[in-house]
């Protein structure tokens, strides 16, 4: 379960002064449900984001990540949180399995927990062949099932994806998108933010379109296609923002 | 404060920093080698100018004495010195290092001498050049030398005493204990090589573990781990301490290492050279170990200082730029310790670093001066206490970790 209420970020910028990235996004995601966050580059998808991962605290507004509270439980928050994007490196000196294991035990997973855990993923994911192998050494596939294992082993009941399938090739992007699939089906509230339109359709229960830090629309796709009065999603965007934008001027 | 999570950090910052190259040359290759190569390289350089210097029979000028064939001899017979015919030019000659010195021997010389009349040698060098000062030194030698003996002769001709001359002795004792003495020019140097090195040491890893991690994108990761931000850079600071006691203390055993092998290699010209030179011979370990524990606070300040430097940097090369600086800020003070006549007092036990260094040197010269050392100790806590709350500051404010 994630709860965004009237979230707001101001940014101190030296030259444009106060800069609103964010400003009063509300929304809710069940768990088992998908949730998209749809939007152009600088709309303010990531410091959204970043605000329910807890790396960056919001100025006014508040969130709930599994029921704890983003600004006075943060380390409750991330305990039941997996957060993954393209800019979340590896450790490039550690091999696959340190990197897992060392996540786990911030997580506080016990040694017997911990490897029970890890052989079960390393497992699943087919990993075992280069689990000995340091990260830097890895194709960008494997670095990939690295990074999931990484989310997964404290079993986190909210995954949190900024932009994930960025600078992938096809194969890369499918791999992201049926792990996404996954942890809906496990029953995992997801949130994802992209500005590709295949993906949203593809995996979305419900959209929101953000557009300079406000959430313009939001709904189920069908939802939107009603009240836009538009069969596909990329004229759907491009109407929303386009409204916005003429109120604006 | 979970002293878990802070181990976890610790080890795995251990674990990423055995293997990254940058950090091992700097924490343990440099003083293993660097310190051993410098004592012995410097103590070859020494004896090799000794060996030359002791060869060198530097060529001196002799103008005029023409008449005077009995000083013309004696000089020529010096062994020390090569007597070269006279030239008109011979102050350039001096200057183009083609001749030491030149020495003008006034008008009938030895006549003057035999009748008691008065007469001038003129001795010609070129100031600041070791080399043709040594040459006018063994002339100057040689007439004061004559001098003596005629004074003498014409005493002993009028039946005069000679303790007319010197009616009583002076002699200097020294008091100063054994190791005050040959522990003044190892005492000086040694707590500011240290000092260096606990710097320099700490440096690659305060980059590493901040900056760098920043430039690979990993802080990102680290930081939607559920660890707290105090832990994270509590077990990053306590690496980066590692790394800059483990450089001073290598250094500290590579030095004591290196001087005993120079010691041996060098013994017969050390044996020869002033106590000066036999560097750090007689450091007792007792004297280590309590600059070691004076230094221990002083690590901690570079540590957490550089830490919180290199948080703010975006990238490793940023960081780098930040921290050049730094290091002129650390050798200054450490550099006034090395002036002779710099002395410990109240105020100056309240400056780092400079206060570290120079009771060290104190110590190091056998003198323990317990108040001014537990003054340093405290300050130097005070002011490393101030620099870890900087750094774990810094890593709390979201403005510098996500810099754009």
């Amino acid at each position: 379960m994630i709860e965004a209420r009237g979230l707001t970020k101001v940014f101190q910028d030296k030259k444009r002064g106060a800069v609103r990235a964010v400003d009063g996004v509300s929304f809710r995601c069940e768990p088992g449900r998908v949730y998209g966050l749809l939007g152009a580059n600088g709309a303010g998808k990531t410091t959204t984001l970043r605000m329910l991962a807890t790396l960056l605290s919001p100025t006014s507004g508040s969130a709930s990540v599994a029921g704890f509270d983003i600004s006075t439980q943060p380390e409750l928050a991330r305990a039941n949180l997996g957060f993954l994007s393209t800019a979340t490196a590896l450790y490039g000196r550690l091999t696959a399995r340190e990197f897992v294991e060392y996540f786990g035990r911030l997580h506080g997973l016990e040694e017997e927990e911990l490897h029970r855990r890890l052989e079960a993923l390393f497992a699943r994911l087919e990993m075992n062949e280069f689990r000995d192998r340091r990260c830097e050494k890895l194709s960008t596939g494997m670095k990939q099932k690295t990074s999931i294992a990484r989310v997964l082993i404290h079993d986190p009941q909210v995954m949190i994806f900024d932009e994930p399938t960025i600078g992938l090739d096809v194969m890369a992007a499918r791999a992201i998108v049926s792990f996404i699939r996954e942890c809906r089906e496990r029953g995992k509230t997801v949130i994802f933010s992209t500005h590709v339109m295949s993906e949203v359709e593809k995996l979305c229960d419900r959209i929101g379109i953000i557009h300079s830090g406000r959430l313009l629309a939001e709904g189920t796709l069908e939802e939107l296609r009603a009240r836009a009065g538009l069969r596909d999603l990329e004229d759907i965007f491009v109407r929303i923002v386009g409204e916005a934008e003429e109120r604006a001027a | 404060m979970s002293l878990r999570n802070i181990g976890i950090v610790y080890r795995k910052e251990l674990t990423d920093s055995l293997r990254d190259r940058r950090t091992l040359i700097s924490t343990i290759v440099v003083p293993i080698l660097l310190i051993p190569a410098m004592t012995i390289g410097l103590g070859g350089l020494v004896t090799s100018m000794l060996k030359k210097a002791e060869k060198d029979v530097p060529p001196v000028m002799m103008l005029g004495g023409e008449d005077s064939p009995r000083t013309r001899l004696a000089l020529a017979k010096l062994p020390a010195l090569r007597v070269v015919p006279p030239a008109e030019d011979y102050a350039r000659e001096i200057t183009n290092k083609q001749i030491r010195a030149a020495v003008r021997i006034p008008r009938d010389f030895d006549a003057l001498l035999d009748r008691g009349e008065p007469a001038k040698v003129e001795i010609y060098v070129f100031e600041t050049d070791i080399n043709s000062e040594i040459a006018g030194g063994k002339l100057q030698a040689y007439f004061q030398d004559l001098r003596q003996r005629t004074v003498e002769k014409r005493l002993a001709e009028r039946n005069i005493s000679m303790s007319l001359l010197r009616p009583f002795e002076v002699s200097r004792q020294n008091v100063a204990p054994e190791e005050k003495v040959s522990g003044a020019a190892a005492g000086a140097m040694l707590p500011y090589l240290v000092i260096l090195l606990c710097l320099t040491g700490a440096m690659y890893p305060a980059i590493d573990l901040t900056a760098g991690e920043k430039e690979r994108g990993t802080m990102e990761t680290i930081l939607t781990s559920r660890v707290e931000r105090t832990h994270l850079v509590l077990g990053k600071f306590l690496l980066v301490l590692t790394a800059s006691l483990a450089t001073a203390v290598l250094a500290v055993v590579s030095m004591w290492f290196s001087s005993r092998m120079a010691a041996r290699i060098f013994a017969e010209q050390l044996a020869k050279a002033s106590p000066a030179a036999q560097l750090h011979v007689s450091i007792r370990a007792a004297d280590l170990l309590t600059v070691l524990f004076l230094i221990l606070p002083v690590a901690v300040l570079f540590s957490a200082a550089l830490l919180a430097i290199a948080l703010f940097a975006k990238s490793y090369k940023e960081a780098q730029s930040y921290i050049s600086p730094l290091m002129i800020v650390v050798i200054v003070p450490a550099v006034a310790s090395l002036i002779p006549g710099v002395e410990l007092n109240a105020r100056l036990a309240m400056v780092p670093i400079l206060s570290t260094s120079l009771v060290s040197k104190e110590v190091f010269t056998g003198t323990y001066h317990w108040n001014f050392i537990l003054t340093i100790f405290a300050s130097s806590c005070v002011y490393a206490a101030i620099a870890l709350f900087a750094a774990v500051r810094m890593f709390r404010r979201e403005d510098v970790l996500f810099r754009a």
